[in-house]
């Protein structure tokens, strides 16, 4: 019903039939490119927003509520602020990758939402080896921020990058083994592939508890690879002022926050897609009226409701629990994600050979 | 033996899973039960309460010298106040007149009060036996002058009871 | 010049030096540490003070004794009313004058109720050190309600100087032992919450068990008090050993716990939050009547020196008082206790991490403008 699809294609067709095929690709090309922006920076700045409202109402306080109704302005008004602010300059600094770094942490996080399925036929890029590339991109950032806190010739920063630098190729593995577990019941690494196995019940359901497993793993270890809370280690207020964004001001400054917001986002519309069927609406099995009523729901609010509820999680965590130590965090996952995930993954593959899921 | 270790030692590793993750959902249940529950927030919104808002009866604001309708004030000049003050906030200045019974009496000129020194240690008000000082409810003190800060507490064309006409 | 270890040239180039301060989010203050670091790995550190000196103890020559009191407000602005009531006691006790049970009531109360604020400010602070951002504003919140008792009485919020030589400044107000009473039903509904949020945490627990051991030994030596040093066994509660004001009047346990680490400098407070609540509980419906000032003709100290310790919420607060029997001090010295306190967090700190160092700065609850004075 809410097919986009044919949409796509004729805008495709449009432009190919009245343009070189050069210049069709050129403009589809700015177009995407234009989306993807104005939806980053849109996404980007209200998820500051719902952040800022959800700890505010843990911790019994209002949330801006100033600029606009409900606040709902603030986060703008924040960044002009930003924008305004000026760049200061650090001497001894390696100007160029100082300068580099903040745009490679947020151009690896604007790659990946290429690949995300927001809605049947609403992705930009339906990639054959789509996981493969969400996680290639996603582990992208992690280099800027090294670079960043290499860069800016300050202490806190190092320390700040190389925390993260271990954490993230940690994490990497877990993120990339419970994936595969849903690769495996689902047989394909492309997107659209996984959610059309999903059509008669999500991963999460009927992968037996072996998906359950996989998915608070992948819950985990993908909060730990967006360098948030409980695992903001990187940044470590208490300890390292602000760890690799030390230096940066203004601007540069907004750069990483976003990427670290539109990380989350990407975590969470990984997860969405891989357990939660993507945009596909949620059926109970039999129940002919109520999946009638169901499928009266657009895909995009499915996919961004599901999404939305697992990014409440992320900042759950984030605003309960007290952060790790580095020895501690790695020792979560050599001692005890990693085995865990693997003896998952065995049984999952076992599972998947018998044909045992449902 | 070693066999019963091994074992000990993976119900350990079990017990630790378990523990970690019934200590976790503990937490949350604190933050998500303070979430789902908007009537929990105790913020005050400051400006737009500023009508309704009351502060607590013995609040120390700023010191005023208390007048009555007839504008007249109690003060008569003893210098305690300012003698007990341990940072010099307060300065009276007098004039001397001639009194009804022709004896010379100081009265008070201006009654000069430095709020930028003061540290609201509250020793002045007790002080005065006529009573003539207390503190007032105002809280939003500040401003973008420091000058204005040094203030005179008796109101222009104000007289002490004392005073025999 | 201060001798610094920037200074020194370092023969192993595996380890460089980290200026913590005195502008870092988690010294809580104008404290500075020079850490020697090997990766993240603390070698040593030396930690520098003076940064918010105010010669505090030689402003108090020039003042009278009521007036000092003000000043004992900024030492450390957590138990500013357990620190006015030491330098009263000094001066009473100099005078051979005891006060009415109305006013050892009333400022055992404050104290106890000052001693629970500090000690949630403590907590949220702790928290925040750690990395769990929501105790903060949880701590905060119930500290409000305390707050809001002393404001009424008092006037002020913070820097009460209530508390005079020969009593109180004022009576309390009408409402006084209502709403300490409602506090203490409402804290003992809340304070659960804390131990579920942070005290039973995994990670929390992970982060502070047998982390900065301080062995009882190393707690006399360097005359680490208060919950700090209880945390390591050392017995040193003053309202215990010396009971001043309503102390002896009530029964209350003194708290220690035997391993020192940081996790057991964190229970003994949270122990004591509930420890404090059983003594308010047993004061606050019994107030003698009478009155609140003693009839004095001057507040002078006669000629000699004096001595007060009071068990503030951070340890043993000592006031020496010097007098040539004038209505100021000749000499006043304040042993305050985060100044004992701070200088054992390099024998604690060593070989630990660098968020370790945090979590044990935090657990020994350092108030800078105390150890500076």
């Amino acid at each position: 019903m809410y097919d986009f699809t044919p949409l796509i294609d004729a805008i495709t067709n449009y432009l190919n039939e009245n343009f070189s095929p050069f210049w069709a690709g050129t403009i589809s090309m700015v177009l995407l490119g234009i989306v993807v922006l104005m939806f980053y920076a849109i996404l980007g700045l209200y998820l500051v927003y719902a952040e800022r409202k959800i700890c505010a109402r843990m911790q019994n306080r209002m949330g801006p509520n100033r600029v606009g109704p409900l606040g709902l302005f603030q986060t703008i008004a924040d960044l002009i602020k930003l924008l305004l602010k000026e760049l200061i300059y650090i001497r001894n600094a390696d100007n160029l990758l100082f300068n580099i770094a903040p745009f490679i942490v947020i151009v690896a996080s604007i790659m990946a939402i290429g690949a995300i399925p927001f809605g049947k036929g609403l992705q930009a890029l339906d990639l054959n080896i789509g996981v493969l590339y969400i996680l290639a991109i996603s582990s992208m950032g992690v280099i800027g921020i090294l670079i960043a806190g290499w860069a800016s010739n300050s202490k806190y920063s190092v320390i700040g990058a190389m925390r993260s630098g271990a954490q993230v190729i940690s994490y990497e593995l877990s993120v990339g083994l419970a994936i595969l577990c849903i690769v495996t019941y689902a047989g394909s690494l492309q997107f659209s592939e996984i959610i059309a196995s999903q059509q008669d019940g999500w991963w999460l359901f009927k992968g037996h508890i072996p998906a359950v497993i996989a998915f608070v793993i992948y819950l985990i270890a993908g909060t730990a690879e967006t360098n948030r809370g409980p695992f903001d280690l990187a940044e470590a207020e208490s300890e390292l002022t602000a760890g690799f964004h030390t230096e940066y001001s203004g601007i540069k400054f907004a750069f990483f926050f976003l990427a670290e917001y539109m990380n989350m986002f990407i975590i969470a519309a990984v997860a969405t897609t891989m357990f939660l069927g993507g945009w596909l609406p949620f059926h109970i099995y039999n129940w002919q009226g109520f999946n009638r009523i169901m499928d009266f729901i657009p895909p995009v609010f499915w996919f961004f409701g599901k999404t939305a509820f697992m990014i409440y999680i992320m900042m759950w965590f984030k605003w309960t629990f007290p952060r790790l130590r580095i020895d501690q965090l790695l020792a979560l996952e050599w001692k005890y994600l990693l085995p865990i995930n693997i003896m998952n993954l065995l049984l999952i593959a076992f599972l998947t050979l018998m044909q045992w899921h449902f | 033996m070693a066999l019963l270790k091994t074992i000990k030692e993976i119900g350990k590793y079990f017990y630790e899973i378990y523990d970690a993750v019934t200590s976790s959902v503990r937490g949350m249940m604190v933050t998500g039960s303070y979430f789902v529950r908007p009537s929990t927030i105790v913020t005050q919104q400051y400006p737009e309460n500023r009508d309704t808002l009351k502060m607590m009866d013995n609040f120390k604001g700023e010191l005023m010298l208390i007048h009555d309708e007839n504008n007249k004030h109690t003060c008569n000049v003893c210098n305690t106040c300012a003698r007990r003050c341990p940072n010099g906030s307060i300065e009276i200045i007098y004039k001397k007149v001639e009194g009804a019974d022709g004896r010379s009496k100081k009265i008070l000129d201006k009654y000069i009060y430095h709020l930028e020194t003061c540290s609201f240690c509250g020793l002045c008000v007790p002080a005065c036996d006529e009573f003539a000082l207390k503190f007032d409810q105002k809280f939003e003190l500040a401003v973008f002058d420091r000058s204005k800060l040094t203030k005179v507490l008796n109101m222009p064309g104000s007289s002490s009871k004392a005073m025999k006409e | 010049m201060e001798e610094t270890l920037l200074d020194i040239d370092l023969k192993d180039k595996e380890e460089y030096f980290i200026n913590m301060g005195p502008q870092h989010p988690s010294t809580h203050g104008v404290l500075r540490f020079e850490v020697c670091l090997q990766g993240e790995k603390v070698k040593y550190l030396i930690p520098h003070c003076g940064y918010i000196h105010r010669g505090i103890e030689k402003m108090c020559e020039h003042l009278t004794y009521p007036q000092i009191i003000h000043l004992t407000d900024r030492m450390d602005y957590l138990s500013a009313h357990i620190n006015n009531e030491a330098v009263a006691l000094c001066v009473e006790n100099s005078m051979q004058v005891e006060v009415s049970d109305r006013v050892k009531y009333i400022r055992t109360i404050f104290a106890e109720l000052t001693r629970i604020a500090s000690h949630q400010l403590w907590w949220c602070a702790f928290g925040m050190d750690l990395g769990a951002l929501t105790t903060f504003f949880y701590g905060l919140r119930d500290r409000e309600k305390i707050l809001d008792i002393f404001e009424e009485t008092t006037g002020s919020r913070l820097t009460q100087s209530f508390i005079t030589p020969g009593g109180l400044m004022a009576d309390v107000h009408p409402n006084f032992q209502k709403r300490v009473k409602d506090f203490i039903a409402y804290f003992r509904k809340k304070l659960p919450e804390y131990d579920q949020l942070l005290t039973g945490n995994i990670i929390f627990r992970a982060r502070t068990k047998d982390i900065g051991i301080m062995s009882k030994e190393m707690a006399i030596d360097f005359g680490v008090t208060g919950p700090s040093g209880r945390g390591s066994g050392f017995e040193c509660d003053i309202r215990k050993i010396a009971p001043y004001s309503a102390y002896p009047f009530v029964k209350f346990n003194e708290i220690t716990f035997p391993t020192g680490d940081t996790n057991s400098r964190y229970l003994v407070r949270i122990a004591e939050m509930w420890e404090s609540l059983n003594i308010l509980e047993q004061l606050v419906d019994n107030i003698p009547q009478g009155s609140t000032m003693l009839e004095l003709k001057a507040i002078k100290a006669p000629k000699g020196e004096f001595y007060q310790r009071v068990e503030t919420a951070r340890g043993e607060l000592g006031v020496y008082i010097v007098s040539d029997g004038g209505p100021s001090p000749a000499r006043i010295k304040f042993r305050t206790p985060n100044f004992s306190n701070l200088f054992v967090i390099n024998k604690l700190a060593a070989g630990h991490k660098i968020a370790d160092l945090v979590a044990i700065s935090g657990s020994l609850d350092l108030v800078i403008p105390d150890i500076d004075r």
